[in-house]
């Protein structure tokens, strides 16, 4: 029963939904101002939603039409099911159970791996092109992200588990503050940007080249689980890079004040940035930011 | 009225289906977007696939080519979709009535919910046209 509660409402799916929606508004209203506009009022995402839910949805001509309409549900349970262990694990460090960091990580991948499916499953070529830089963003991305976890864990003492990380940087400090932190937090904010496809790294839902991309054939239910799906992320990103790096003190007050200020971050890099092409994309994931994991990971061994 | 509506009056996602117009009524169409008119406010946003779209924007006057593509992009938008035509040429085709390649005006070949006349209509004649068609679709007078 608790079980269920947590997953459906408190750190769970409404909870979370709800934040992201609003983080999602945030976005909206400050890229309006830097744009010197007024800006969508704040209930503007959860209206979208609602109409989404209204509209027919149309499944086109010689798709494959149960992973067409599954694949956002499967993209929609998984990101719940991160923002569910990290909620919990940021309320009572103790109730956290050993490797959920692997099971994290894992789950943070298949998001995008149900958009691929979904958009290959739609028969439409520009949703493959789509499908295709998606698949190369995640093979560039996860390399860098996953050596900066690593580092997380040497500074840990070798714990992948949670709450122990928690415990460990309420005892000795947060592991930002440390050389091999800032840079592993530097690394992993690129690897959040591109994980929630916002601007620098927006190239397989493109919407001035290749009209909405992976999305391109979705209309009404589907497509509201996928902006759910996107929302959720929104939240659950920058709150696992808090307990990861950040997580000192997470009393309520300070841990809305790290959120916002990490959304500000995101937000920043989002407008002050055009899109990148694919092999730029994957040339700055291989190249610089792949050197400063490693030299984060270097770092860490050697104690600092 | 039911949510329905009312979530699709506060949320317009437009596609803009030029059949082939001169290009004055897109850039007019375009400026709606500026900081000056900023349609954002009331949830109007472009988008970019026609799958996602809630009203289509049509300008121009239908050839024998873009009338099939019009008729078909009708087809592939989610119901219910409003249609806007915008300009002289998509409301009652001006002075390319008699021409050679003009076979039917958009109107004939899907059904028009506001028509925003002028040659281009002026941003702020397009929001009132938006306001007309809210009005509409909500019922009231």
């Amino acid at each position: 029963m608790i079980i269920l509660f947590n997953y459906l409402i408190f750190p769970g799916f409404l909870f979370s939904a709800c934040i992201g929606l609003i983080a999602g508004w945030i976005d909206r209203k400050v890229t309006a101002r830097i744009q010197w506009r007024v800006g969508p009022p704040w209930y503007q995402n959860f209206v979208d939603i609602v109409k989404l839910l209204g509209k027919e949805t149309i499944i086109p001509q010689g798709a494959a039409k149960l992973t067409f309409l599954l694949s956002p549900f499967l993209g929609l349970l998984s990101a719940v099911l991160v923002s569910t262990i990290l909620g919990v694990t940021a309320r009572l460090p103790l109730e956290s159970f050993a490797g959920d960091l692997i099971v994290v990580l894992y789950l943070l991948i298949i998001p995008a791996i149900a958009i691929i499916i979904g958009a290959s499953s739609s028969r439409n070529p520009l949703a493959s092109v789509g499908a295709s830089r998606e698949m190369k963003l995640v093979l560039g991305y996860e390399l860098p992200f996953i050596l900066s976890i690593i580092v997380v864990i040497i500074k840990s003492a070798g714990t992948i588990q949670i709450g122990s990380i928690l415990n460990h940087q309420i005892n000795f400090g947060s592991n930002l503050a440390s050389w091999s932190g800032i840079l592993a937090f530097m690394v992993t904010i690129f690897c959040m940007q591109a994980k929630l496809g916002f601007v620098p790294f927006d190239m397989s839902e493109a919407e001035q080249e290749i009209m909405a991309g992976v999305f391109i054939e979705y209309s009404g239910l589907p497509l509201a689980i996928f902006k759910l799906t996107k929302a959720i992320l929104l939240y659950t990103m920058p709150l696992l890079l808090i307990i990861l790096f950040w997580g000192s003190n997470l009393t309520p007050l300070a841990l809305i004040g790290k959120y916002t200020a990490l959304l500000v971050i995101i937000i920043l890099i989002k407008n002050t940035n055009p899109r990148l092409r694919i092999d730029q994309a994957l040339r700055f994931f291989w190249g610089p930011v792949t050197i400063l994991a490693v030299i984060a990971v270097i770092l860490a061994i050697l104690g600092y | 009225m039911n949510l329905k509506l009312k979530a699709l009056t506060k949320s317009i996602w437009v596609f803009h289906a030029a059949t082939s117009p001169c290009n004055n009524c897109d850039i007019e169409v375009l400026d709606l977007i500026t900081p000056r008119y900023d349609v954002e406010r009331f949830g109007i946003v472009l988008v970019g696939s026609v799958r996602h779209a809630d009203a289509l924007l049509v300008t121009g006057v239908p050839n024998y080519k873009t009338k099939e593509r019009l008729k078909k992009l009708y087809s592939q938008a989610p119901k219910p979709c409003l249609v806007v035509a915008i300009g002289g040429c998509a409301c009652g085709r001006v002075m390319f009535r008699d021409s050679y390649n003009s076979p039917c005006a958009v109107d004939e070949i899907v059904p028009v919910d506001v028509y925003i006349p002028g040659c281009p209509p002026k941003p702020e004649a397009m929001i009132a046209g938006i306001a007309k068609l809210i009005q509409k679709v909500r019922g009231q007078k």
